[in-house]
């Protein structure tokens, strides 16, 4: 069978995907008495119509970058790493430690800290799955999302019982101290005569994001670890076979892939909310399973895919506020895109590569014999 | 701590255990038929929001657990196209529909009933209530027994014996029955049973159209099962994850699960008193290591520390008849 070319591959198949997944929504928003059309007018309005809304747009973006190339690497490695949640949720806790207990001269000190310590304390979390699978073979999906819950349990306890300041109610801890704020896009672009950006919160983590996906790029196109990820991820017994050790691979495909998943609280918990608060993830390690599934687990496929979801978040957010269409919306599409850029995948796959394999077959030889009428 | 508290809690156990159970025993047909199933907690989820939307409209409990079925049957449908027709990642699969019903629960609820994504309380016309079994009152002051019998066994609703009793009638059909036998033959290595001339699409699709049946059931029970009064948002809670860890617990067999349910089931129970711990043992157990310690126990179970627990081998994989 001919292959399809792979222009139709990378952009094609996710566009129709895509396009199946809206209209499955605007079904939904129909069938709830909305117009599909004034809510895409106000979700585009909402989230990249000022600077404010890009401001948001933007930092959901950055948060579905880290945990969409976390879900991409392990990928590579034909590791389904649905734990980027509890990953994350680790990482705020190593951002936050670092913030609150360590004296920072200067915020670009603090920021270089925090990376190590949100990557360290994400990468040990997505650790013990990773030894379990590769040394005892237990299914790393399913300890991944074991390991989502016991993180919640553990950051529900220490919020409680531990991290938060006496005297205080809700269950997050102190606010960090000045010298651990990241400098928001609004200090960052705003002249003097125009405010850019105002109460916004993105941040100086977006270019962190960008340039761990030049990393990742590096990382598994241009690296002799990267090649040997890769072929694992295509044939696990080709590569044993080649020398290359599974548990070496499995361990450090998903220490990275938790360290990027952990690296994400640079953005929600110290550039945003500086503070570490119940459930700062907000699901944005499963947003990030959709966002690698989009990107086809390419660096800048994944940037695509998080600005996507970063305005389908922020857009989501604004119809919750103007219409009556409740923010879960969001979740919806959300599987609807999972659902056909994933498991549905051969679906609009097969009649493209049909269509793909009709056009460029070689036109038959004439016959020689009409048959008779 | 007396005998009343303690069959209080058991008591608890009993009502806790039953989502669990029909989920569980839910995953343990699809994934015995070699269809990994981690949507178990959407499937719930949409079987409680339609069966408590349904019960609240109509006013009957018994149309409102069909409709539970049927969400979950849809739901199903999407993970067969998506697992047997289309042979794609049954985990994506899962994960999308878990999504899709976490969202999609909450908006038409909103729409529906404009209630801030639940559905309008349920009396108790329009909702499962607890059964007296005969000759509870009368036992009732039989010592030890009596109490046993009247506030533990009797008092559940319709539901609760149901699940109870798919127990045994899962036991037959997978080891007395040449179904039970094929489904879990089909699991193991689905080229044989396609040699042997037995549809592999066919069973599997079986195997899901059960387990839509018995996790809308699961979400029934959760919504419209007193005390339940109706659908909340995002109710199921990690149930459906909970079962797929109890499933793994009991190692893919049906009495196994039955116990793992009721074990996950007490902890549950004992996160509702912790002042009871407190009382027997002395120390202030922490709720959030209790509602941790499913989840612990299955990786440690998982890690083979524990006896090993392997699944189904032909488990996840998509079937492809011919080459």
């Amino acid at each position: 069978m001919n292959r399809m070319p792979t222009w139709a591959d990378v952009i094609l198949v996710p566009l129709v995907s895509l396009l199946l997944a809206a209209f499955f929504s605007a079904i939904v928003l129909l069938a709830i008495g909305e117009n599909p059309w004034e809510a895409l007018k106000l979700m585009v309005e909402g989230s990249v119509g000022s600077t404010y809304a890009w401001g948001y747009t933007l930092y959901y973006a950055t948060n579905f970058i880290f945990t969409g190339l976390a879900v991409a690497v392990a990928n590579h490695a034909k590791l389904f790493n649905i734990g980027a949640e509890g990953q994350a949720q680790l990482g705020g806790l190593g951002v936050a430690l670092v913030c609150l207990f360590l004296p920072f001269p200067h915020w670009s000190i603090a920021l270089i800290v925090a990376i190590c310590a949100g990557a360290l304390f994400g990468a040990a979390w997505a650790a013990i799955p990773a030894f379990l699978q590769a040394k005892r073979g237990s299914h790393i999906v399913i300890t991944t999302i074991m390991f989502n819950f016991i993180a919640n349990a553990l950051l529900v306890y220490l919020l409680v019982n531990v991290l938060k300041p006496s005297g205080t109610m809700e269950p997050a801890t102190a606010s960090f101290p000045d010298a651990a704020h990241l400098p928001s896009f609004n200090a960052m672009f705003s002249s003097e005569e125009t405010v850019r950006f105002r109460g916004a919160p993105a941040n100086v983590s977006f270019f962190v994001a960008v340039a761990a996906c030049i990393g990742v790029w590096a990382l598994i196109w241009r690296t002799r670890l990267g090649y040997q990820l890769r072929a694992f991820g295509h044939s696990e017994s080709a590569a044993r076979y080649a020398g290359i050790s599974p548990t070496k691979i499995i361990m450090v495909a998903m220490l990275i892939s938790g360290g990027l998943a952990g690296c994400m609280a640079i953005n929600n918990v110290m550039g945003e909310a500086e503070r570490l608060v119940l459930n700062s993830v907000e699901g944005a390690g499963f947003i990030g399973i959709a966002v690698a599934l989009m990107g086809r687990s390419h660096p800048f496929g994944v940037f695509l895919a998080a600005l996507l979801f970063g305005f389908l978040y922020q857009g989501g957010a604004e119809l919750a506020l103007w219409a009556s269409i409740p923010r879960e919306m969001i979740v919806v599409i959300q599987a609807l895109v999972i659902l056909f850029t994933g498991a549905l995948d051969n679906m609009v796959r097969a009649p493209i590569e049909r269509i793909f394999n009709r056009v460029g077959r070689p036109p038959k030889p004439e016959r020689k014999l009409e048959p008779a009428e | 701590m007396d005998l009343l508290t303690l069959l209080q809690v058991l008591d608890a156990t009993v009502r806790l255990a039953t989502p669990l159970l029909l989920a569980c025993l839910a995953g343990l047909f699809s994934e015995r038929a070699g269809i990994f199933d981690i949507g178990l907690e959407g499937k719930m989820l949409g079987g409680a929001f339609l069966s408590a939307a349904i019960a609240a409209v109509t006013g009957s409990v018994w149309l409102g657990l069909g409709a539970g079925i049927v969400a979950a049957l849809l739901l199903s449908a999407i993970h067969g196209l998506a697992s047997i027709t289309f042979r794609g990642n049954q985990l994506i699969s899962g994960v999308a529909i878990n999504f899709f019903a976490q969202g999609l629960t909450v908006v038409i609820a909103q729409s529906w009933f404009g209630q801030g994504g639940r559905t309008p309380q349920l009396g108790d016309g329009s909702r499962f209530a607890g059964l007296t079994l005969p000759g509870a009152e009368a036992l009732r002051d039989v010592p030890i027994l009596g109490p046993i019998y009247y506030e533990l066994i009797s008092g559940h609703t319709i539901l609760v014996y149901i699940a109870f009793l798919i127990v045994p009638l899962t036991w037959w059909v997978l080891y007395r029955t040449r179904y039970g036998l094929r489904l879990r033959a089909v699991g193991e290595n689905p080229a044989a049973v396609d040699t042997a001339g037995v549809s592999v699409r066919g069973l599997r699709y079986s195997a899901i159209v059960i387990c839509g049946v018995l996790t809308g059931i699961a979400g029934a029970q959760l919504a419209t099962a007193e005390p339940a009064a109706g659908f909340i948002k995002d109710m199921t809670a990690g149930r459906g994850y909970i079962a797929l860890a109890a499933l793994i617990f009991a190692k893919w067999r049906p009495w196994y699960a039955l116990f793992a349910c009721l074990l996950f089931g007490f902890l549950q129970a004992l996160e509702l008193r912790p002042d009871l711990i407190q009382a027997v043992i002395g120390l202030r157990v922490q709720g959030q290591l209790l509602s941790a310690l499913p989840y612990i126990m299955t990786v440690v179970i998982l890690a083979g520390f524990v006896g090993k627990a392997i699944p189904p081998r032909a488990g996840g994989e998509p079937y492809v008849k011919e080459r």
